[in-house]
């Protein structure tokens, strides 16, 4: 009974994804008209990629001066607050969200019959180039979306990466820096700089003990936004031991690399810059 | 065990912890390297040393102490061994005007401000408590003024550090409500002791005094005691000890409870004794915790109150159930 079970099932499944295969086929055919997101990231990349009243809502985290690099865009559009009903009122034909929006709030939308696209974090420079592309496809875009993905990879070739350039530290609010495979951590990189973290075998972004930042002595120390009223994680940004450090110091916003837009290429171009006066 | 004895054997243990406290770390040096890199400049092994590693474990024996002292005091004049910083949320008020403090920028206005609000709110929850159970009260009333106190001041510290335009505030709800000794500085120690130093003397002050309430309040006035102000000085003493080590390691709890009721029968059950007894045990547990934390879990953050807890609830259990058999 079980094995005579799993063929169908097997073959039912196979079934479904044709059709989701279809209806995606079908929607990059036919531009979708309506477009809500509800991401910080998917908000700014349809932003510069949607056609004029294309895209009809981005969340309100685009608006904040903090994490957000398009505050003026994002108030020309209505905003929204990733919620589900919210959104089901604005009638879009399709949502952009990112793969870590509440999956709660996803599969209500799905089960109410609209099309959502989930779309992973940037972990790397490739991945803003292919997020760039994915979202021109969505939005029916596809030649802005090549143009603007090759200019960034034309622009990206003048960045070389090297062994021996000088060690930078990313470190915010917990001690948290990040490393290999993570868009800031690419982006270090690309400015001919080492990575602190990555040379430490950190994956992703991590707690680097201060101790460990004193020790390794880097020569530069990238720093972030500092936000108002008081939290115990940014104290250790005001460490005494931190201001012991010989390191050159660099403010990079957080708004400048948190989404993988093609902006970030100016943060490399600063980081460069910065290595060149170490150099 | 003669007390002498005991005071030296407590004494020489947070002297162990302490050197072992500094050994400890995530840089991994080896302890002589470690030890000389304290003692003479070597640079960023000497950052290390003495910007990270001294002011952590100097905090720990300052908090540890507090709270020993604190407990010992509180719960001398109670006559109550249930009176806890922690227990009847002297901690977590303490927190709570730390937390206003700080969010409101007050902290920021001058060196005391942080200890000061800190001070200003466990005082006023000691005050409550000492209302509400009076002294010789019963444990049921003292313990249920603690938890609603207790409750009122976690659920307002909450609300505050929600409402802080920081991002990061919300998420330390936890370190206020638990302590945590990682990557504290100079800063915190130097913001920490002046209040705490008066409160430790007040304290100190007290052991007459609740030597003779231990014969009951009648006696108690008979040998010359002044109990109003004993009283003044309890409260006062608590709310600095208490106050200045929240400020600045968050509110851990049952230190209080732990150490008195373990050393207790080591010194005849004498308050006089049990006070700068419990100073030194409390060191010892907050020492030792806080090497366990760094141990067990490196790289979390493990906060103290989790161990605290582990430790402390059987014992207060067990006290409860002992308290249970004699009403």
């Amino acid at each position: 009974m079980v094995t005579g079970l799993r063929p169908l099932m097997v073959g039912l499944l196979a079934g479904l994804c044709l059709m989701s295969v279809a209806a995606n086929v079908a929607g990059a055919q036919s531009a979708p008209e309506r477009v809500v997101s509800i991401n910080l990231c998917t908000d700014q990349l349809a932003m510069l990629l949607a056609a004029p009243g294309q895209l009809v809502s981005v969340s309100d985290l685009a608006r904040d001066p903090r994490a957000s690099a398009m505050v003026a865009e994002a108030g020309r559009y209505p905003a929204n607050h990733a919620g589900a009903e919210e959104i089901y009122l604005l009638q879009p034909d399709l949502v952009l969200a990112g793969s870590y929006s509440d999956p709660a709030t996803l599969s209500m939308l799905e089960r109410l019959g609209i099309r959502v696209e989930r779309f992973e974090p940037a972990y790397g420079l490739d991945a803003v180039e292919a997020g760039i592309r994915h979202m021109g496809a969505l939005l029916g875009q596809g030649s802005r979306a090549d143009a603007m993905a090759d200019d960034f990879a034309a622009r990206r070739k003048a960045f070389v990466t090297r062994a021996g350039g000088p060690l930078a530290a990313s470190y915010s609010a917990n001690g948290y820096t990040t490393g290999a495979g993570s868009l800031s951590g690419e982006v270090i990189l690309a400015a001919g700089l080492r990575n602190l973290a990555q040379e430490r075998g950190m994956q992703g972004g991590g707690v680097l003990p201060l101790e460990l930042l004193l020790l390794s002595d880097p020569d530069l120390l990238i720093g972030g936004d500092t936000y108002p009223g008081a939290s115990r994680a940014e104290e250790i940004l005001h460490h005494p031991a931190l201001s012991a450090l010989r390191a050159q110091r660099v403010q990079i916003a957080d708004r400048d690399w948190l989404c993988g837009l093609p902006h970030v290429l100016d943060v490399v171009a600063r980081l460069a810059a910065e290595r060149q006066d170490l150099e | 065990m003669r007390f002498p004895a005991l005071v030296t054997l407590l004494a020489l243990l947070c002297a162990a912890l302490f050197v072992l406290s500094l050994l400890v770390g995530p840089a991994g040096i080896a302890p002589g390297q470690a030890l000389t890199a304290l003692l003479r400049d070597e640079g960023a092994l000497t950052m290390v040393m003495r910007e990270i590693r001294l002011p952590r474990a100097i905090l720990a024996v300052m908090v540890g102490a507090s709270l020993g002292l604190s407990g010992a005091a509180m719960q001398g004049y109670l006559r109550n061994p249930l009176a806890e910083p922690g227990l009847i949320g002297v901690s977590a008020s303490a927190a709570l005007g730390a937390v206003i403090a700080l969010q409101t920028g007050f902290a920021a206005t001058f060196a005391l401000a942080l200890p000061l609000s800190a001070l200003a709110a466990a005082g006023l929850a000691v005050l409550l408590i000492l209302m509400l159970a009076g002294p010789g009260g019963s444990a049921l009333a003292l313990i249920l003024a603690g938890v609603a106190i207790s409750a009122l001041a976690g659920a307002l510290t909450s609300l505050v550090l929600n409402l802080s335009p920081n991002p990061f505030a919300a998420n330390e709800i936890v370190f206020w409500m638990m302590g945590s000794l990682a990557d504290r500085s100079f800063a915190h120690v130097l913001t920490a002791l002046p209040v705490m130093a008066l409160g430790w003397v007040l304290l100190a002050s007290l052991g007459r005094g609740l030597d003779g309430l231990s014969l009951g309040e009648d006696a108690a006035a008979s040998m010359g005691i002044n109990l109003r102000v004993l009283r003044l000085r309890l409260v006062i003493g608590v709310a600095c000890v208490v106050g200045a080590a929240t400020a600045v390691a968050g509110a851990v709890g049952f230190v209080g409870l732990v150490v008195p009721h373990v050393l207790r029968p080591l010194v005849g059950a004498r308050p006089s004794r049990l006070l700068p007894a419990a100073a030194l045990g409390g060191a010892a547990l907050v020492l030792a915790a806080d090497l366990s934390v760094r141990l067990v879990l490196p790289d979390r953050d493990l906060k103290l109150g989790v161990l605290m807890a582990m430790v402390g609830a059987p014992v207060f259990l067990h006290l409860i159930w002992r308290l249970r058999r004699t009403e």
